[in-house]
């Protein structure tokens, strides 16, 4: 076993394991947010950069700081390493220019935005972005497009984590999406018009974590915090079965996999259940659920979390900041 | 505030049979060779060249599918390297495809005039093609020969130390050899021998 | 002072070929070394001669490869990095043309240091014509013996390919490089781990500069004490200098690292001082990536020592006055060149060449070229030169490969010497949108 202290906690970890998977095991606000790693996507990773977090000593052998923050969601756990997350001011100050960096070419269009109200990027902007925006030039601007008749692809809103990638590699199949061009303007295409043609298509909507990727069935149906999240299950040939069903009154409007406390799936679902299964007959259901992260969902209120005092100069500087622009 | 578009069309599959001649098979059997048993795909770049070359001047999704057809991949793993890589044209280009180097050392030493001036002698901006389908203007990134300033490279030739007197008769060569169909540099495939 | 390695014989008519080049000692190193030397002891020479990479970073060559990983079984690769894109580096494009042999050579002895059986050339698409001359000379190498089964009659054989890119910067980057040589986009891989350890085709992998490799030859050849004789402290052996902008002889310089920069510049041997009698302004002495520094302080370190042509003397002073000898890529600014166009123009290439993959590079590089865009064409008002200092900083270290540093490092810089340049920009932009920027004046009576 390796030990690792993450913002003065420690704990001990297996070999192999990440410095976001032991921060995930001690829980709260240890745990730096991660908008591109996907715990059951392999490769998953290291693109987002908001899980930067300062490696103070390398290591029991060798207790030299790392030189640059590194990306927590891929660095491996060597013994002794102590980290700094929230404790770490350097730490605050790169997250708060990634979260401008994701923003600048985000539409910022969550009025209008099915993902509103569950989005990892709202969350991450909230906990660490600023009240201004410095940028000034024109965003860019794609056209939204369907792959397929079931999603739709809002290629403004993507941060490119490249999670629906690995999982129309990983668990769908055939993969006929991918990432096309580079730089600022790549996107996510069939490079021609193409749908997947897999069971399991529907799971990169889920995964997606913000609103480029949407449920066809269900757009501009409703807002998400006006819906009921409800466990239910029922004998499904392809997959698990096991979903949730977000329903007003008796009305099912839509069906998402079950998610964990760090917003992933638990088990992906087939097409046919999260698609076609919305009459409330199709199903068992077992009760309400409560979604445990998300801003507005979370019962329409949001409590910041409070971290160690060394964060508050930063605030108050924050906030001077603000001021001063 | 207005956005800045990005137009990344959809291309369209025609359905056309495409091949390689057999001379260029026999090459490109030798070039996926190179590579170890199961690792055929590291073949796709230099194929793509050739592809790019033999059939037609630029990438269409049929010579795409072809490409990944040779090299039991999905075609999605070619359209994602064709569109990364700036060699590799997507639509149709003009016979001759120009591209002036505009970076730094060649801008500080008069890259910027040869593009002005190419541009106003071919009457077309960066990144058209002439009406007669004969050239096509491209403004590109360094393209490692400093030291030559100012560059540019037409089909994978260099052209070194530019002045608008040199551009006049690079231009018309081209023009008088366009109508026989010789290559006057070796091809791609050509190089694996 | 003075003393070549690499270039000594590179005006030799057709040493491209096997036989001119054999007949001038060639390919000695692959017979002494497979001959009479055993893998460990050559790592030992190139660890002895403090070479180190060439293609910018300066890593301990020896170094690098006692990090393969030697316990796997799997099989072990040799890539020779020949993707020379960084803005002001024609050096190895040079080197390949002149002297192919010289590399293969190089290669040869360290795959068998290496124990390496394949070896990869990745060069550039550009360099479309190279692709002929390395076949070329990697035929004739094979079919002297030099190259495939039981070479010179030893259990040792090495096939060795050149794999042609496509365009793209990135591909530089050595893990960038390898997806690219597996026929993948140029997605820079995340570390760790190290290509010393899962490389290509997920395999131990050592890549190397051309230059690099081409080293290694007289390494076996003269030992490893013969060459850290050669130059000046931690920087050993000779570097080759590719000069270029507003010089009088631009070129590839094969120096002796020490000399000094001024005489680099001013020498007739050399850069033969500013074109037209000019003065000059500033020094992008290691590819464009690097800080660009003004004449006092490319002349002079900020201590007033004479600053010289090494690893060390060019770094001197951080970043705050210093700049790195980066890949060789000497670009030379008269006192008309436009700093704000320029760094406008540096900006565009990042921009253009960022992958994609992270979120720093890939949004702060297209924000840096659009501010510096409207400032360069009297739209900028002074909020944003500090900006542009702040994005910079931001991206600076929170990227996945070094291209975020790269872009970030020529901006920081110009600002940091050049801030009244930015000023004058802002202040006066109808003067700004009327300067003709073009040189061509300066050739029209070349011909």
């Amino acid at each position: 076993m390796l030990k690792i202290t993450i913002d003065n906690q420690t704990i001990e970890v297996a070999e192999g394991t990440t410095i976001l998977q032991a921060a995930r095991k001690i829980g709260g606000s240890v745990v730096p947010p991660a908008m591109c790693w996907y715990s059951k996507l392999d490769g998953s990773g290291g693109k987002c950069r908001t899980c930067l977090v300062k490696v103070s000593e390398g290591s029991a052998k060798d207790p030299r700081p790392l030189p640059k923050l590194v990306a927590s969601c891929r660095t491996p756990v060597i013994d002794g390493m102590v980290v700094q997350n929230k404790t770490s001011p350097e730490v605050l100050e790169a997250r708060k220019a990634i979260v401008e960096f994701l923003l600048i070419n985000h539409p910022l269009d969550c009025p209008v935005c099915d993902q509103a109200g569950e989005c990892d990027l709202q969350d991450l902007s909230y906990d660490n972005g600023k009240v201004s925006c410095r940028y000034q030039e024109s965003r860019r601007e794609f056209d939204v497009i369907d792959i397929g008749n079931l999603i739709k692809l809002h290629m403004n809103r993507c941060i490119l984590c490249f999670r629906c990638v690995y999982v129309a590699e990983q668990i769908a199949g055939k993969r006929v999406h991918g990432i096309l061009y580079r730089g600022d303007v790549s996107e996510i295409s069939t490079y021609i018009k193409n749908s997947i043609p897999n069971d399991f298509s529907g799971n990169i909507i889920d995964v997606c974590p913000v609103g480029a990727l949407t449920d066809k069935t269900f757009r501009f149906k409703n807002r998400v915090w006006f819906l009921k999240p409800m466990t239910a299950h029922r004998n499904c040939p392809t997959c698990s079965g096991k979903v949730i069903a977000w329903m007003f009154g008796n009305e099912i409007y839509r069906i998402t996999g079950r998610k964990d406390e760090f917003g992933e799936v638990e088990e992906f679902i087939c097409n046919k259940c999260r698609f076609e299964k919305k009459n409330i007959n199709d199903w068992t259901v077992e009760g309400p659920t409560t979604i445990k992260r998300h801003s507005v969902i979370s019962q329409n209120h949001y409590e910041e979390i409070k971290t160690p005092s060394i964060i508050n100069p930063l605030e108050e500087k924050m906030e001077k900041q603000t001021n001063d622009e | 505030m207005s956005g800045q578009k990005i137009n990344h069309i959809l291309h369209q599959k025609l359905n056309i049979p495409i091949c390689f001649s057999e001379t260029t098979l026999q090459k490109v059997h030798k070039i996926i060779a190179h590579y170890p048993e199961g690792k055929q795909k590291s073949a796709l770049i230099p194929l793509l060249h050739i592809a790019q070359e033999e059939l037609g001047g630029y990438l269409s999704v049929d010579v795409m599918d072809y490409i990944a057809d040779l090299l039991k991949i999905q075609p999605i793993e070619v359209y994602e390297v064709a569109t990364f890589y700036s060699q590799y044209y997507l639509d149709k280009v003009g016979k001759y495809v120009i591209e002036v180097c505009r970076t730094g050392p060649c801008a500080i030493c008069g890259g910027e005039d040869i593009q002005d001036y190419l541009e106003e002698k071919l009457h077309i901006k960066d990144g058209e093609t002439t009406a007669d389908g004969l050239f096509t203007l491209k403004t590109v990134e360094c393209l490692g020969a400093c030291g030559y300033a100012p560059v540019m490279q037409i089909n994978t030739e260099f052209y070194e130390h530019l002045t608008p007197a040199k551009i006049d008769i690079i231009l018309e060569d081209l023009r008088l050899n366009a109508t026989n169909d010789k290559h006057s540099d070796k091809t791609w495939a050509e190089k694996y021998s | 002072m003075g003393r070549k390695i690499l270039l000594e014989n590179s005006d030799i008519p057709n040493i491209k070929s096997f036989d001119v080049f054999r007949a001038h000692g060639g390919y000695f190193s692959v017979e002494k070394a497979l001959k009479t030397m055993a893998p460990d002891e050559i790592i030992e020479e190139v660890k002895k001669s403090g070479l180190r990479g060439r293609g910018g970073a300066g890593f301990p060559t020896g170094l690098k490869w006692t990090f393969l990983d030697r316990k796997s079984n799997k099989p072990r690769y040799l890539v020779c990095n020949g993707d020379e894109s960084e803005p002001g580096t024609f050096k190895d494009r040079y080197l390949m043309e002149k002297l192919p042999h010289l590399l293969i050579e190089g290669m040869i002895c360290s795959s068998f240091a290496l124990g390496v059986n394949t070896a990869y050339i990745y060069i550039r698409g550009e360099f479309k014509y190279l692709l002929g001359i390395l076949n070329q000379a990697i035929n004739e190498a094979y079919k002297n013996g030099f190259l495939g089964k039981n070479i010179l009659g030893t259990n040792f054989s090495l096939d060795m390919y050149v794999h042609p890119g496509a365009g793209a910067y990135i591909c530089g980057e050595e893990t960038a490089l390898l997806e690219s040589l597996e026929g993948k986009r140029g997605n820079p891989r995340i570390k760790p781990p190290f290509p010393a350890v899962v490389g290509l085709y997920d395999c131990p992998t050592v890549v190397n500069n051309v230059e690099t490799l081409a080293n290694v030859g007289y390494i076996v050849n003269f030992g490893g004490d013969a060459y850290a004789s050669i130059g000046l402290g931690k920087s050993t052996g000779t570097k080759l200098i590719s000069a270029c902008g507003n010089i009088n002889n631009p070129g590839v310089y094969e120096i002796e690292l020490g000399m000094s920069v001024e005489d680099f510049i001013y020498k007739e041997e050399f850069c033969g001082g500013i074109k037209d009698k000019l003065e000059l302004k500033a020094v992008v002495p290691g590819g464009s990536s690097v800080p660009i520094v003004p004449k006092e302080l490319i002349l002079f370190t900020a201590s007033g020592e004479k600053r010289l042509m090494t690893y060390e003397s060019l770094a001197e002073g951080g970043f705050e006055s210093g700049t790195m000898l980066g890949s060789g890529g000497f670009i030379v600014y008269d006192e008309n060149a436009c700093i704000v166009r320029n760094t406008w123009n540096f900006s565009r290439f990042y921009h253009h060449e960022s992958c994609g993959q992270c979120s720093p590079c890939r949004e702060g590089t297209g924000w840096m070229e659009k501010i510096l865009w409207r400032i360069e064409h009297g739209h900028g008002n002074m909020k944003d030169i500090d900006l542009l200092v702040s994005i910079a900083d931001k991206i600076e270290g929170n990227t996945i490969c070094p291209l975020g540093d790269a872009a970030a490092w020529p901006v920081a810089s110009a600002i940091r010497h050049f801030r009244e340049d930015f000023i004058f920009h802002v202040q006066y932009p109808e003067i700004v949108k009327n300067i003709k920027h073009g040189a061509l004046y300066k050739y029209e009576n070349q011909d």
